[in-house]
């Protein structure tokens, strides 16, 4: 590996310590994972019975199709809905004129200070009840007021971004208002903003595992049936976990396809900086 | 409105718990990320390795998935909290506060440490150049020079990753701890007549504290940029 | 790249996973076979709630969807199955709509946050769901019956000395967040720790973070029978639970129609062998039928 500039090239004491470290710790990783699977296989949970259901066809369709599908649906409407949303509050609260940025202030304020789980329960009251809402479409729209406020804020960040100059030029050689923000700003921000975009979709497809105390479908919906009719809700739990973190893994490189694509491997800034790895990423939760 | 009003002790009882939920899983999952930082640009593969697999399997499941695994998956692993019993006043820290605590720190370090390394990531090249120089090992680099200023540079995510915790604590609801959105619903189902205004009053309630500490952060970033 | 290899092994280990020996899960009990009365529209007084709905052949009734024996569906069930239910379809039936056609009868999922609003919106014409009759839920919606009546037990460990609520005061005992069943145990002194749903109580009280569960004895009987030698019934029933049907306000003449069907599955013996299938292989034992209530126009 190239040397990280946080510790010195290792000499041979060292490199054979740390040879003793690597060895420690994959024994301890080792140990601390075969006691654990063993654990679980002494409390039954790898009897057959216990994982039957997942390579029975039927009930696997119902995973993936009302389940996995489902909790993809509500992502992807809710990201998109965030996107549009995000784009007009963020505008809203970059504008001079006080009666639209405060509003827009306010709505970005109350929808990410109050918990996702709160704000479903709400919109489940609210829309979820009426005669065609639907629990679904409740877990969409709580997701989007909540991710599109997220995505306002990275807009005015990335917005706020751009170096002032660039404005100050597009002004000078008598651009309008709306020109500015449209032909010099927006572009520029929006490379700035994929990267959180993207990884507001990562939040966003979590969050849909709070469906299920809405009644919504989904994933987890789907595990509480299975788990309920067969007892086996530590399989069920891994199962489900696993499939979550395979289409986040998936959405990721996703990301990181699209960043090196459209937007380049990194800032020119990041040459001054330490780390040895791949860059800081953002830190959305 | 006059469920809540009529409750009020109900109520604050209820932040009291989300309060403390987050207070203490805030304190250990900023601790823990900084372990985790440490491993993930330290020397020895094998703990890089076990740290970065560690941040993306966290980062990528659901907080549900992990709060099941600690109320349901753990007890089979012999963790159960079970010696957790502390009693303050009329609040109880037990098993199920434990659990909470415990899948709360273990989930947001993850974040922090992304947000950390991205705070390494910030530290100027001659500062750890210097540090070196004068003959600090990896311990000193990271202890004296490094993670101050990364702690200063990445405080603003931090802070939005506190935030995220502050918001979190709400799924501690149906996990057994008798926080404000467990007390939001029995509130909406026995005062079923009154569901907004309840819900109104506890939104409220997590603006609060989420606006306090925002400003706490604020002004510390402040505090901090005069300082350095 | 790291997380490429570790995307794809993963993406591998779960394809192998399915391509693996299909496996045969699950088990097909429909529950009774309930006929849809003929001409039903004809039997009702024009203008009635009863009609309309008879005449459209199409109902939406709200059940529980996670508790065994009440109400529960399997992730690969048609229509869910258990003692409300069963209920249900004979209300469903008495309109002359066939209960086992799921493109004419909806049974949508009621929980305890939204057994109410659902009746006000009219998204659901009928709410069988453990429904318990209470003041408060009759300020908003109507509720009669009751077609079961329960009240708040105990579930504790086998060995355990514990007799009744009592012995419990300021300890932990589970429940169901927001349900009325933990406001009971507040009230009764203990300390009420809540989770999504009973089943999840059950596992608590089993790994002994908890000495015992609380909520409708029925449930809990059904629980103390899949856990034989493990799990027991104890202590007197400190509330009573009248378990009826939940109709809008604004069909008040619902009422009346209601009671005419429970009463006629009371008597015809329908009630008992409902009650038979569904809660009966617990172990609980087939009581009386209820009295009704008045309806009160």
């Amino acid at each position: 590996m190239s040397a990280s500039v946080l510790f010195d090239a290792p000499g041979p004491r060292t490199v054979a310590r740390h040879r003793v470290y690597n060895v420690v710790a994959v024994l301890l990783v080792a140990a601390a994972v075969a006691w654990a699977l063993w654990r679980l296989y002494d409390d039954g949970q790898f009897e057959a019975d216990k994982w039957e259901v997942f390579t029975t066809p039927d009930y696997v369709r119902v995973l993936l199709v009302d389940g996995l599908l489902n909790t993809l649906k509500m992502a992807f409407l809710a990201i998109l809905g965030a996107v549009v949303l995000g784009f007009v509050l963020g505008v809203g609260k970059l504008s001079e004129h006080a009666l639209v940025r405060w509003p827009a202030w306010l709505v970005v304020e109350f929808f990410r200070a109050v918990p996702v789980l709160l704000l479903m329960v709400f919109t489940w009251y609210a829309i979820g009840i009426n005669k065609d809402g639907s629990p679904f479409w409740a877990v969409v729209i709580a997701l989007t007021l909540y991710n599109g406020s997220v995505l306002a804020e990275v807009l005015r960040a990335g917005v706020l971004a751009v170096p002032a100059g660039q404005a100050e030029a597009a002004y000078a050689i008598g651009m309008r208002k709306t020109q500015v923000m449209n032909i010099i700003l927006m572009p520029q921000a929006a490379k700035i903003m994929l990267p959180a975009i993207i990884s507001q979709c990562v939040v966003a497809l979590k969050d849909t595992a709070l469906g299920i105390f809405v009644t919504a479908p989904g994933l987890t919906f789907v595990s509480k049936q299975i788990y309920l009719e067969f007892n086996n809700r530590v399989p069920t739990m891994i199962v489900v976990a696993a499939l979550y973190i395979v289409v986040n893994l998936l959405l990721t490189l996703l990301a990181s396809w699209v960043q090196r694509r459209y937007v380049g491997e990194k800032s020119p800034l990041d040459l001054t900086r330490v780390g040895t790895m791949d860059g800081g990423q953002s830190t959305a939760v | 409105m006059n469920a809540v009003l009529d409750n009020l002790d109900a109520y604050f009882k209820a932040f009291g718990y989300t309060i403390f939920l987050f207070l203490v899983a805030g304190v250990l999952s900023t601790l823990l990320g900084t372990v985790l930082v440490a491993m993930r640009v330290g020397p020895v593969a094998v703990l890089r390795g076990a740290a970065a697999t560690y941040v993306t399997v966290v980062r990528n499941t659901p907080l549900v998935i992990m709060f099941a695994f600690f109320s349901f998956a753990a007890p089979i692993f012999g963790i159960q909290f079970k010696w957790l019993q502390v009693h303050v006043g009329t609040f109880d820290f037990t098993a199920f506060f434990g659990a909470a605590v415990v899948s709360l720190t273990l989930y947001t370090s993850a974040f922090v440490c992304e947000g950390l390394r991205a705070g390494v990531n910030a530290v100027p090249l001659g500062q750890v150049e210097a540090a070196r120089a004068i003959g600090l090992p990896f311990g000193g680099v990271m202890s004296q020079v490094v993670l101050p200023q990364a702690f200063r540079a990445a405080l603003p995510p931090l802070a939005s990753v506190q935030i995220a915790l502050i918001k979190n604590t709400s799924v501690a609801a149906v996990f057994g701890v008798a926080e404000a959105t467990a007390q939001m619903r029995t509130f909406t189902n026995s005062f079923s007549s009154e569901r907004f205004g309840i819900f109104v009053c506890f939104a409220i309630g997590y603006i609060v504290i989420v606006e306090a500490f925002s400003f706490l952060a604020t002004r510390t970033e402040r505090h901090w940029r005069v300082a350095l | 790249m790291r997380r490429t290899r570790f995307g794809i092994a993963a993406a591998g280990v779960l394809l192998a996973g399915m391509l693996t020996a299909c496996g045969d899960a699950g088990s097909d009990d429909e529950g009774r076979d309930v006929e849809a009365k003929e001409n039903a529209a004809d039997e009702f007084d024009a203008g009635t709630r009863m009609k309309e709905l008879a005449e459209a052949g199409k109902i939406t009734v709200g059940v529980k969807y996670d508790q065994p024996g009440l109400g529960f569906k399997g992730a690969n069930d048609d229509i869910p199955s258990g003692f409300d239910v069963e209920i249900a379809k004979l209300l469903v039936a008495d309109l002359g709509i066939d209960p086992a056609d799921t493109s004419v009868v909806t049974y949508e999922e009621t929980i305890s946050d939204n057994r109410e609003p659902f009746l006000e919106s009219g998204k659901v014409d009928l709410v069988l769901a453990s429904y318990s009759i209470t003041d408060d839920r009759r300020k908003v919606v109507g509720q009669t019956g009751p077609y079961f009546v329960t009240g708040q037990q105990l579930l504790v460990p086998a060995d355990s000395d514990v007799a009744s609520i009592d012995d419990l005061k300021g300890q932990e005992v589970c429940s169901v967040t927001g349900s009325t069943s933990i406001d009971r145990i507040n009230e009764a002194g203990a300390k009420g720790v809540g989770f999504d749903s009973y089943s999840e109580c059950v596992q608590k009280v089993l790994d002994g973070t908890v000495q015992g569960m609380s909520t409708d004895g029925s449930i809990l009987a059904g629980y103390a029978a899949e856990n034989e030698g493990q799990l027991k019934v104890v202590g007197d029933e400190f509330s009573e639970e009248l378990i009826g049907v939940g109709y809008s306000k604004e069909h008040p003449e619902m009422c009346e129609w209601i009671n005419d069907v429970l009463e006629d599955s009371f008597e015809d013996g329908s009630w008992a062998e409902a009650f038979e299938l569904t809660l009966g292989p617990s172990g609980v034992e087939t009581p009386d039928p209820p009295q009704l209530q008045d309806c009160v126009a």
